[in-house]
């Protein structure tokens, strides 16, 4: 979700196999450095994926001497996805972060084959995609301060949740600022 | 239909796995291992495919054994759950992939820690303070959710085994001819005299 010169990323922490939840544990949300990457999907594929953007996120620091904006991790995503075009990762990535020059929020989300959604305004994936873009459409305001943000993702996040059989379980919630980033856990129902 | 369980309690593992091996309509072994000593403080137990589980395992056990004589010290259990993870992942999207179900037992004798990683066919690697894997999750899950204590000593944690062992002999369908039970702590790894 992009607020004013501030974003937020959040997702559950259940890992199942259908009905049998395995872990209560699981993040989805990966760090490399200023840009963060949302995995839903697949749980192999999400670690796997995880791991690979961060050798390549690693790799473009080495030899660019330089960190790498949210625009050009999206499209090392999109690319990375699509050679994958006839045996691809089973995901739902999204990507969250503050441009380093201009400040400016950056969110967007992909199919699983790379396609991006570029947004303005917020960026669902998962199970419960459908119950995600009810709350947030009706929950979410252009320029919302951070603490107003994170108000909003996690009643969105929550509610959401609680109306999809395969997500909860916990869950996680990042706001990003230009200098600071809170990282929250949200108590939520275990059923 | 073969049965992995594994405990966490405060200074050790327990992994309880089933002793029968059944082909079609008859069993064929009784006193059957499905587990392989990685490390002197690891245990890998495997179920699924016959023949992909031994020799998926003994190829892990193989390797991990030549990185602690290469190295002079043995890998650790967070890396051995990566290696094994990743080595299935690969196998996964080739032209026959293993089909084997894991759960590595180990014993940090620095930082006096269990962990128990739980991999399933796909390759899903999760540390947990408790799993399984096949058909005895669906029974043995909800006992360990009331009763696990990551604080639990390694009786009373095997108390809590019996009652999971209990729990399958009068609900799974078919004889899995009792398990087998194996604790890894600060000593290492052994078998349990005891008939569970």
């Amino acid at each position: 979700m992009a607020g004013k010169d501030c974003i937020a990323i959040a997702c559950d922490l259940r890992l199942g196999m259908q009905s049998v939840g395995v872990s209560s544990n699981f993040e989805k949300i990966f760090e490399y450095d200023s840009v963060y990457l949302g995995l839903t999907g697949l749980a192999t594929d999400v670690i796997t994926l995880s791991e690979e953007f961060r050798m390549k996120h690693n790799m473009y620091k080495m030899r660019e001497e330089r960190r790498m904006e949210p625009d050009t991790f999206a499209n090392l995503v999109s690319s990375s996805l699509y050679e994958k075009r006839f045996g691809p990762y089973f995901v739902g990535p999204i990507v969250a972060g503050l441009n380093s020059k201009t400040g400016k929020p950056f969110i967007c989300g992909f199919d699983l084959i790379g396609a991006i959604d570029f947004a303005k305004d917020f960026i669902v994936a998962g199970t419960a995609t459908d119950q995600l873009y009810g709350m947030c459409e009706s929950l979410w305001e252009p320029d919302l301060e951070p603490e107003d943000l994170f108000e909003t993702i996690s009643q969105a996040l929550l509610n959401a949740q609680d109306r999809d059989a395969l997500s909860g379980w916990g869950a996680v919630v990042y706001i990003i600022t230009k200098d600071k980033v809170v990282k929250r856990l949200l108590k939520t129902r275990q059923d | 239909m073969d049965i992995l369980i594994g405990i966490t309690t405060k200074d050790s593992v327990l992994i309880a796995t089933s002793k029968s091996v059944a082909r079609g309509v008859s069993v064929i072994k009784t006193n059957d291992d499905k587990t392989r000593e990685l490390t002197d403080h690891s245990l890998l137990a495997f179920s699924g495919e016959s023949g992909d589980t031994t020799n998926f395992a003994e190829y892990i056990q193989a390797n991990i054994r030549l990185y602690g004589t290469r190295n002079g010290f043995e890998m650790s259990n967070k890396a051995i759950a990566s290696f094994t993870r990743n080595e299935l992942a690969s196998a996964l999207r080739s032209r026959k992939p293993y089909q084997v179900n894991i759960l590595i037992g180990g014993y940090d004798v620095k930082k006096k820690k269990a962990t128990l990683n739980w991999i399933d066919y796909l390759a899903a690697n999760v540390e947990l303070p408790y799993a399984a894997h096949g058909y005895a999750q669906y029974y043995v899950l909800s006992l360990l959710d009331r009763h696990h204590d990551p604080n639990m000593t390694q009786e009373q944690g095997l108390e809590l085994l019996k009652d999971c062992i209990k729990e399958l002999r009068l609900r799974m369908p078919i004889d899995f001819k009792g398990v087998q039970v194996k604790v890894v702590d600060e000593a290492g790894v052994r078998k349990l005299p005891e008939d569970f």
